[in-house]
C-alpha cells in the first residue's frame, strides 16, 4: 500500500462530527491542504457543512460561506465576484455540495455557473443520496439500491452527471475516491492551474446509508473504482479524456462490490444483471472516448472578467 | 465655495426603471447579479449599457433565475461588496428562500423591486402584494411614487442597509412609475460620493481573517441573531430621517418615513403608498378647493413599520381611508392590517376603512377617490376591508 504523498498543513482539523468509519474527512483533508491558504469556501447543506463544523467551532482553516441547498455554484460566483472587485483574483474558491446539491436541487445553478465559466473549484461529495438527512435517494442512487425513500430499492438508473458536466464543456471535470488519494490531490493541482469551472466529483461510500462495516468505507470505494462502477477520469473542455484508474480486469464482475452494502440487499439477479449490464456499457463508452478523444482539440475559454 | 442645487444636478426625462439605473451606476456597486423579467428588464438593459459603455465598473451576473441572483448578491455582500439587484413579482417570489437568507447575514444588498401581479392568472399589472408577502423576511422596505423617488430611494438605501447590516429594497409600481417618464434631478457624481462614501464592511469573508459565516447554531444563538436584528431594525427610521435630511441638504429633496399633504386640520385622511398617492393627492386638492377637510398620508418606510410615526400622524384624525393596491386573502389590504395594529390601544384612534382599490392594477381615478370620501367619511369603522371600483 502506498503512502500518501502530500505535506499536511493543518488546514483540516481534528474534532469533528463525520460517523465513524467515514471516508470524507481524509478526503477533505488532502483536498485541503492541496488547495492551501489562500482559499474561501462556499458549503451548502450536506455531510460536509456538518463536518466543517457548527457554530462557533470550525474544523476548516480557511472561511466558509454556509449557503442554501440548490446555491452553491451562485454563491461561489458571488464570493469570486466580489474577491475580483477587491482585486483578490488569485485566491481560490471551493465549493463542498453533497450528490443532492449537484444532481438535483443545484443542478440549475451549477449548470448556469460553468455557461458563464465563473473561475471556481467545485467539489461534489457523491454518497448516492440524501445521507445527512437520514439516507434517502437522490438522482444520483443506483438502480436497486434501498434507501429512506426507496424500500423496495430504486427503479430507475443513476443519472449521469459527468456526461451532463462535459456536455457543457466544463474546462475540468474528474472523478475521484477516497482509495485513491494520490489521484484526487494530483486532480486537485492539475484543476488549480485553470481558470474557470472545475468540477470533481469523489465517491463517497457512506457507512450507514449504504449499510458498511464500520472499516469498510474505502475498501468499498476501492472494489467501486477497481470493478468499473466508478471509473476514475479526467475531462478537459468536454473533450479530452483520460481514464487515471478503473476496471482491474475486463472479466471483474461487480458482485464483490454489491457484498459489502446491505443496500443492495433487494437485488435479485435480473437487477444484478442489469447493475452489470449498465457498468459495462459506461466502462466500453468511457473507454472508447479515452481512445478516440482528439487530443489537440481545445476550445478556447474566458473567464469572467472586469474590464481591465 | 456653496453651489446651488442646479448646479449639482442635472434634469432628463426618464422612466422609473432608468432612474433606477442611473442611481445605481451613481452609487458605484461593485457587484450586480441580475435576471431578467417584466417590467423590470428596462433597469437590468440600462446597467447592461452603462456597463458596456464604463459608466458602471461593477461585476455584472447575469445568472440562471432570480433565485442564483439573490445566492450571488448574498455571498458577494458578505464577501465586502456593495451589491446591487432588480427584479419584480415572480422573481421576487422565486428569491423568497434568500430573502430571509440575506437579512440572516446581515447583508446590506439594495433591490429595486417593480410592483407586479403574480400568478395566477397571469397578469403584469401594478399590484404591491408581491413584496408585501416579503414584509416577514427581514428585508427594509420603501414604497417610492416617481421615477425621482425611486432615483433617490436607491441612493438613500446603500447608506441606511449598510449602516444597520440589513438588506434594503424600493419597490415601485409596474408601469405607471416603471415605465412612465417625467423630468428626474440627476445630481452629480461628487454629490453622491460626497453622500455615500465606498462601502468599508466591519466584517467580510477574508482569508486573512478564516472566519466562516452562517454555520448551524445552536438555539439560543439563532434566538440571539434575531434579537441583533430587531435591534438594527429599530434603527432604521432614525437613520431614514438623517440620511433623508441630510440628502434634502444636498439636492432640496427631504425623503421622510411618511409624506403628509394637506393634513392640516383634515378630518379624513387618505392613507396609501407607492403611485397612487399622485392620483390621491390630486383628489386631496379639489377637495380642499371645494372646502372640505382631507388629507393625505403617503407611507413611504413600510418595513420596519414607522409605529410612531404613524401614531402621531393619524392623533386626532376623526376618519381615516386606507386604499390598498393589494389584497392578503383572508383578511384585507396589507397596509390597512398594518394601520389596524398601530392604531390599536392608541386614545383617540380615527374610525378606519379598508378600501381594496386598484387592486391587479385596475385604474383608480381621482373623481372615484372623491367619491369614496363623500361615502365613507361619516361611516362607522368597520374591521373588515371594502372591495370598491
Amino acid at each position: 500500500m502506498k503512502n500518501i504523498d502530500y505535506e499536511d498543513q493543518g488546514q483540516f482539523c481534528s474534532g469533528h462530527v463525520a460517523c465513524p468509519g467515514c471516508s470524507e474527512p481524509v478526503t477533505i483533508r488532502v483536498i485541503l491542504n492541496t488547495i492551501g491558504d489562500d482559499a474561501i469556501g462556499v458549503v451548502s447543506p450536506s455531510c460536509s457543512a456538518m463536518i466543517s463544523g457548527g457554530y462557533p467551532i470550525s474544523s476548516v482553516k480557511v472561511p466558509m460561506f454556509h449557503t442554501t441547498l440548490e446555491s452553491a455554484a451562485a454563491s461561489a460566483s458571488g464570493v469570486k465576484r466580489a474577491l475580483n472587485a477587491r482585486n483578490k483574483r488569485d485566491t481560490t474558491v471551493f465549493c463542498f455540495v453533497g450528490d443532492g446539491g449537484t444532481y438535483d436541487i443545484g443542478l440549475q445553478a451549477l449548470s448556469s455557473a460553468i455557461e458563464r465559466n465563473e473561475d471556481i473549484l467545485y467539489f461534489c461529495f457523491d454518497n448516492e443520496g440524501y445521507m445527512n438527512t437520514g439516507g434517502q435517494k437522490s438522482s444520483s442512487t443506483p438502480l436497486g439500491a434501498v434507501t429512506g425513500s426507496t424500500p423496495e430499492g430504486k427503479f430507475t438508473q443513476k443519472k449521469n452527471m459527468v456526461e451532463i458536466l462535459a456536455a457543457h464543456r466544463t474546462p475540468y471535470v474528474a472523478t475521484a475516491s477516497p482509495s485513491h488519494l494520490n489521484d484526487l490531490k494530483a486532480k486537485v493541482e492539475k484543476a488549480k492551474t485553470i481558470r474557470g469551472t472545475k468540477v470533481i466529483i469523489v465517491l463517497i461510500p457512506c457507512v450507514p446509508g449504504w449499510g458498511l462495516a464500520e472499516d469498510g468505507a474505502v475498501r468499498t470505494a476501492r472494489k467501486a473504482v477497481e470493478a468499473g462502477v466508478f471509473p476514475l477520469f479526467e475531462i478537459e473542455h468536454g473533450e479530452r479524456v483520460r481514464i487515471t484508474a478503473g476496471r482491474i480486469d475486463e472479466d471483474l464482475r461487480i458482485d464483490g462490490y454489491l457484498k459489502e452494502q446491505s443496500r443492495y440487499r433487494r437485488l435479485d439477479a435480473g437487477r444484478v444483471a442489469a447493475l452489470q449490464s449498465e457498468v459495462d456499457q459506461q466502462w466500453r463508452r468511457l473507454r472508447s472516448a479515452a481512445t478516440t478523444a482528439d487530443e489537440t482539440s481545445s476550445i478556447p475559454c474566458k473567464t469572467p472578467t472586469q474590464a481591465a | 465655495m456653496t453651489t446651488t442645487v442646479r448646479e449639482r444636478s442635472r434634469g432628463v426625462l426618464l422612466s422609473g426603471n432608468h432612474a433606477v439605473s442611473n442611481a445605481v451606476m451613481l452609487a458605484r456597486p461593485d457587484v450586480i447579479p441580475v435576471y431578467p423579467i417584466t417590467p423590470q428588464t428596462p433597469i437590468l438593459e440600462r446597467i447592461t449599457e452603462l456597463h458596456a459603455e464604463g459608466g458602471i465598473t461593477a461585476e455584472l451576473l447575469t445568472p440562471e433565475s432570480e433565485h442564483s441572483a439573490m445566492a450571488a448578491c448574498t455571498a458577494a455582500s458578505a464577501t465586502g461588496a456593495r451589491v446591487f439587484t432588480a427584479t419584480s413579482s415572480q422573481g421576487l417570489l422565486l428569491m423568497h428562500e434568500l430573502l430571509h437568507f440575506a437579512s440572516g447575514a446581515r447583508t446590506p444588498i439594495v433591490m429595486c423591486n417593480v410592483n407586479r401581479t403574480p400568478a395566477a392568472p397571469w397578469g403584469f399589472w401594478p399590484d404591491q402584494i408581491d413584496s408585501l408577502a416579503q414584509r416577514d423576511t427581514g428585508w427594509i422596505q420603501l414604497y417610492s411614487e416617481s421615477p425621482q423617488e425611486s432615483l433617490d430611494s436607491v441612493i438613500q438605501l446603500f447608506a441606511v442597509a449598510e449602516a444597520v447590516k440589513l438588506p434594503a429594497m424600493v419597490s415601485h409600481d409596474a408601469f405607471y412609475v416603471s415605465h412612465a417618464m417625467e423630468p428626474v434631478d440627476v445630481p452629480t457624481q461628487e454629490l453622491v460620493d460626497a453622500f455615500l462614501p465606498p462601502y468599508r464592511p466591519e466584517f467580510s469573508l477574508d482569508n486573512a481573517h478564516s472566519a466562516s459565516y452562517c454555520a448551524p447554531t445552536d438555539q439560543a444563538t439563532w434566538r440571539r441573531s434575531r434579537v441583533d436584528l430587531d435591534a438594527a431594525m429599530a434603527q432604521v427610521p432614525g437613520l431614514i430621517r438623517s440620511t433623508g435630511a441630510r440628502w434634502g441638504e444636498l439636492t432640496g429633496r427631504h425623503r421622510d418615513l411618511l409624506e403628509g399633504h394637506h393634513l392640516e386640520g383634515a378630518e379624513v385622511v387618505l392613507v396609501t403608498m407607492g403611485s397612487m398617492a399622485g392620483t390621491v393627492r390630486h383628489a386631496v386638492n379639489a377637495m380642499r378647493k371645494e372646502g372640505l377637510a382631507v388629507g393625505m398620508l403617503k407611507v413611504r418606510l413600510f418595513r420596519p413599520l414607522p409605529a410612531a410615526a404613524l401614531r402621531e400622524a393619524l392623533a386626532g384624525v376623526p376618519c381615516a381611508i386606507v386604499l390598498d393596491r393589494n389584497y392578503s386573502p383572508g383578511t384585507g389590504g396589507v397596509l390597512h392590517q398594518e394601520l389596524k395594529s398601530v392604531l390599536f390601544g392608541t386614545p383617540v384612534a380615527p374610525r378606519l376603512h379598508g378600501l381594496l382599490a386598484g387592486v391587479g392594477g385596475v385604474n383608480v381615478s381621482s373623481a372615484r377617490i372623491r367619491e369614496w370620501v363623500a361615502e365613507f367619511r361619516s361611516r362607522e369603522a368597520r374591521p373588515d376591508p371594502v372591495w370598491v371600483e
